[in-house]
Formats: structure tokens, sequence, C-alpha cells
């Protein structure tokens, strides 16, 4: 393969193929955050999935970017450069019906702990802060940075808020979070600069679970306020392995 | 059973595969060529999980023998109830015996191996630590003084040496990090990537399994140090606003959001990870055709180790041969299963 492989419409075009060393190659379909471009992703992942290459490992689809693990041994990456180029220039309506998550969430007091002082930031009372938080159709458009960390798209653009200068080193496990123009939903307790808005019983992650990742890319979520006493039933259910989460009709 | 270790002491194998698309980072041993010569030495599969030492070594006693055991990498030696064992050759040992792992002399990482491999609870298939994540290890975490390492249950296989030039050198040949340019060297102007290429890098004292922060030259990107994330493999170099390359490593995370000019070849990522603090460091770009290939020059390599064994020499030592052939002769003639 060489440099860069690209599609027919010429110098600085997507979709392009990019080796990534000798383990990887990615086709990048564009470089900004926008359904579209993620939906090829998906549909992309999808055609690989159904049509397995010879020596293709594992793929990560990205908010823009498919990235396709290989083993240098078997693949043959020119080829396959191509075929991915080929496959993207052709890619069937998604017809998977799209699955939505109806996702349980605490708001503010310990729960969201940034919840008022966002709300104070953008003029807006802590209720309507979590109406705003609540109206939007979530895309998830991929799970990275964490085991079933889930960066959403579809937030209120009055709700873009900067991440904070002096990230925490540790949030809780289920925070549900807003960072810049992105959401998210944490899975595990880890280190974050985005501002905590709530807190679901939902594990995205759950090791004893099947399956043990919840919600993966492409799936839609809403979000459902709820009181605190029923978080601590869902919260003993969800260790217990249970999702927590219901499949709603979208 | 642990006595000591430094804190980056895990169980490493060759990484968890398959769930990098749900943010799961395959983590996996640093030097990949040490841990299958630690491995072939006691007659496991390249990949086997082994103890992963990062430059300090430790010490350990052996609770239930006899047991095969071999240690590779970084330049690190074993010794035995205070003999020393000769370099890439596997000894037993039996009940009792102290075990001690020098630090690192050379490199950074150093893997003691079991005959049958380490008996722990894989999580997602792997028994690799991943340590931010708290996957696999020993229950999500390092090894510490005072666990216990549950060995598999093995055939009976004798002490070994690996032959074939593998000297104390393994992952330490000296030349430049061979890189592929891209994904995103399109950020950068050609005279940036020309002082990547051509200027010397220090490895920083801010390293660890996740990346390796590299001091030299700044590389500033024309086009900017955001991109909207994608997906990350090992040997990524990616660049960050203050313009000072990081290298990705085993336990990187699966997205990321700065461009990135290179990625190092799997076959030189061992060597870079031997690559101590303060250590200077080239790169050179080849061609993607050529990264292909020595990949493939590479996993020959490891796939070949298994047929480069000879028996060991007898210890020379003969106290400890004559303990050694005393014990498994009593424990032979007591079998009834051998002599009923």
């Amino acid at each position: 393969m060489g440099r860069e492989s690209r599609g027919a419409a010429g110098h600085g075009a997507y979709p392009r193929v990019r080796p990534c060393g000798d383990t990887a190659l990615t086709i990048e379909f564009g470089e900004t955050i926008d359904p579209d471009l993620n939906a090829k992703v998906l549909a992309l992942d999808a055609e690989l999935t159904a049509h397995p290459v010879a020596g293709v490992l594992e793929t990560v689809p990205t908010y823009r970017s498919l990235l396709v693990h290989i083993d240098p041994v078997i693949a043959d990456p020119e080829a396959l450069a191509a075929d991915l180029l080929a496959m993207a220039a052709n890619l069937p309506p998604t017809g998977e019906a799209v699955r939505r998550w109806r996702i349980p969430v605490v708001y503010g007091g310990a729960f969201g702990v940034d919840l008022a002082d966002v709300a104070a930031r953008h003029g807006l009372s802590p209720s309507a802060l979590i109406d705003a938080h609540c109206a939007p159709v979530y895309r998830v458009y991929m799970i990275g940075f964490m085991p079933g960390f889930t960066y959403l798209g579809g937030l209120d653009p009055r709700l873009a808020t900067p991440r904070r200068s002096d990230p925490r080193p540790l949030i809780p496990a289920s925070s549900v979070i807003i960072g810049g123009a992105q959401a998210a939903i944490s899975s595990i307790a880890g280190p974050s600069g985005w501002h905590l808005l709530g807190r679901t019983p939902v594990r995205p992650y759950h090791p004893g679970r099947d399956p043990a990742f919840l919600i993966a890319s492409g799936d839609e979520i809403v979000f459902e306020p709820i009181a605190e006493d029923h978080w601590r039933v869902l919260d003993k259910a969800a260790a217990a392995g249970e999702p927590v989460a219901d499949m709603v009709a979208s | 059973m642990m006595r000591d270790c430094g804190p980056a002491t895990s169980f490493q194998d060759g990484g968890r595969y398959g769930y990098q698309r749900f943010g799961v980072s395959p983590a996996g041993a640093m030097d990949r060529l040490a841990l299958a010569a630690a491995n072939v030495l006691v007659g496991n599969g390249a990949e086997t999980g082994a103890v992963e030492f990062m430059a300090q070594g430790g010490s350990l006693t052996c609770a239930d023998g006899p047991l095969l055991v071999s240690l590779a990498g970084g330049g690190a030696t074993l010794s035995v109830q205070g003999h020393p064992v000769a370099p890439f050759t596997s000894t037993l040992v039996r009940e009792g015996d102290r075990l001690t792992v020098s630090p690192c002399r050379t490199g950074l990482f150093a893997y003691l191996a079991v005959a049958g491999g380490f008996d722990v609870a894989p999580e997602l298939g792997s028994i690799a630590l991943h340590r931010r994540s708290g996957m696999g290890g020993m229950v999500g975490r390092p090894l510490a003084a005072g666990d216990r390492l549950p060995c598999a249950a093995a055939g009976h296989v004798a002490p070994q040496v690996l032959i074939d030039g593998l000297t104390d050198g393994l992952s330490r040949a000296d030349g430049p990090i061979r890189v592929v340019l891209g994904p995103q060297d399109d950020y950068f102007a050609p005279d940036t990537i020309a002082r990547f290429l051509g200027e010397c890098y220090r490895v920083s004292a801010r390293i660890d399994r996740m990346g390796y922060q590299l001091e030299g030259p700044a590389l500033i990107a024309a086009r900017g140090h955001n991109i909207v994330s994608d997906g990350i493999v090992c040997g990524h170099v990616q660049v960050p606003g203050h313009g000072q390359p990081i290298v990705l490593m085993r336990d990187r995370q699966t997205t990321g959001g700065y461009p990135k000019i290179a990625t190092v070849i799997s076959a030189d990522l061992d060597r870079l990870a031997q690559c101590v603090p303060g250590s200077e460091v080239t790169f050179r770009a080849i061609a993607h055709e050529e990264a292909v290939r020595l990949a493939r020059q590479y996993r020959a390599r490891i796939a070949a180790l298994a047929s480069r064994l000879k028996p060991a020499q007898p210890d020379l030592d003969s106290r400890r041969l004559l303990g050694l052939n005393l014990i498994s002769g009593v424990v032979d003639a007591r079998d009834p299963a051998v002599n009923p």
C-alpha cells in the first residue's frame, strides 16, 4: 500500500485509508463530529462483520473513522485498503433497527456535584438544565477512553461547557457528564475533566453480566430523571447483573 | 509467593483482544520477544502469562515444587538460593527455594515464566493487568509482597537453554526506531516531519506502560493539536499541544484526540520499551511495505524460538544438583503410581 489511498474524489477528499504502522489501517470519512459521517463508519463496520476479511482481527468505530486492526502475517494491507474503499463507496442503507436505551439518572446533589454550577453558568435553573439535558435523543458515537465509556452526540448546544481546567483524579462509575459540546456516560471510576450532572445505576460494563458491555456504537440514548430512592433499588439490581436500562421504541 | 517487588510488577501476557471497540485496552507484555523467550524456555506458548518486572527486581519463595522457571529481558538475572542461573536458561526450583530477580541492568522489563503458566482467572480472555481500568492481573492490581501466585499444573519439562546467538542483548539492537508516517502526518509541515526524523529525542522520566513521553525539538502541528478522536494503536506517536511527542505503548487508551505524526513498527516496539529514561532515540521512516515485511520477520523469529532450545548444561554447583536429584528420587520412589 502506498502512503495513502484515497477515494475517487482526489486529493484531500474522503474517504481515505491511512496505515497505522503495520498492525492497522484507518479509514477516515471526514474530520468532524457529524451523524452522517458516523453512520458511514458504522455501516462499514457492519459490512466487515457481515463479510469477514482474512487477517482482520477487530475493528474500532470512532466518530469519523474506522480503525481496522490486522494481523500483518495474514492480511494483505494493500488489497484490504482497496476493499475498504470499495465497500465505503457502496455502503448499503442500514437495515438494522437502531436500539434505543432509556437511562435512569439521579441529577444534582451528591450524584451530580457540578449541576448547580453548570446551570448558573448558562443562566438556567437546575430544573431547566435537567429538562434540557433530558430532551434530546442522543446518539452513541463511540465507546472509548475506558471500558464502556460512552461518548454521546446530541447535547443541546446551549449546554456546551468547556472542560474543567483542573481535571478530577477520580469520578464515580456511571456518572452522567458533559464536556465541551459532548455528553457521556462514564463506566468505571476514573480521572475526568468533564462536569458531573448526575449518576445512573446502569453499568455500561459489568464483567459478570452477559453481555458484559451493554451499549454499542450507533445505539440511541434517552435520559430519564429518577429519585434517589429508586436509584438505590436499581443500583442493587445492576450490581447483581441486571441491565436496569430499558430498551424503548425509537 | 512474592516476598517483595517493585510497585509496577504485574501479570502480563499476549494481551486482551477483541474488545477495543468497547474501550478495552489490550495491555500485555511490553517486550513480546522477551516474554516469548521466557515462555519457550519452560515449554509454554509464546504469549502465556508471566510476571513482568519493571526496572526493579524482586524476590519470591517457591511454596510448592519442583517447578521449572525462567527469566528473560531487560538484562535482569535470576538467582536461586543465591546461586546465579545462566542467562536464557530455565531451572528447576524446589519447595522453600528463594528466587531473586535482579533489577534490570540494560533495559526496563523482565519476565519470570513458570512451566504451565499461572493459574489466574482471566478477564475477557487475558490475565494481563490494565492498571487504569483495574482489569486482569491479581484481582485488578499489580503484584505485591505476600501474594501467592498459583501455578497451573505442567507436564514434566527439563531445564533448557536458548541458543542461536541470543545474548543479553535481546531486544536491544542498536539503530534508529523505525516508523511508518501517519495517520495524521498531514497535520505537520514537511520541515516539522524532517525535524522529527532528523533530530535526537530523549526518553523522559515520564514513562509508564501507557506511553513514553519523549523530549526534544518541539513538533508544532500546522493544522493544530486537536483532532476529533479516532482509534489508537500501540506505537502511535501522538503530539499534544506542547509539541513533545508521546509514543503510546501497551496500556494505551483505545481512542484519542491528538494528531499522530507516525507509528512505530511492531518489530521495534520491544526495543523502544526497553529504553530507560535518558536514552537517546532517533526515528527513521520506512515504507509501509517494508514495515509489513519486518513484522513478518519479527513474528517468524518469535515462532522459531521454540526450535532454538537445547538441554541445559548440568548445574556446576554439585551440592545443589545432588539436592535436586535426591528430592526427585525420593518422591519417585514413594509414589505408588510409579512403584506400587
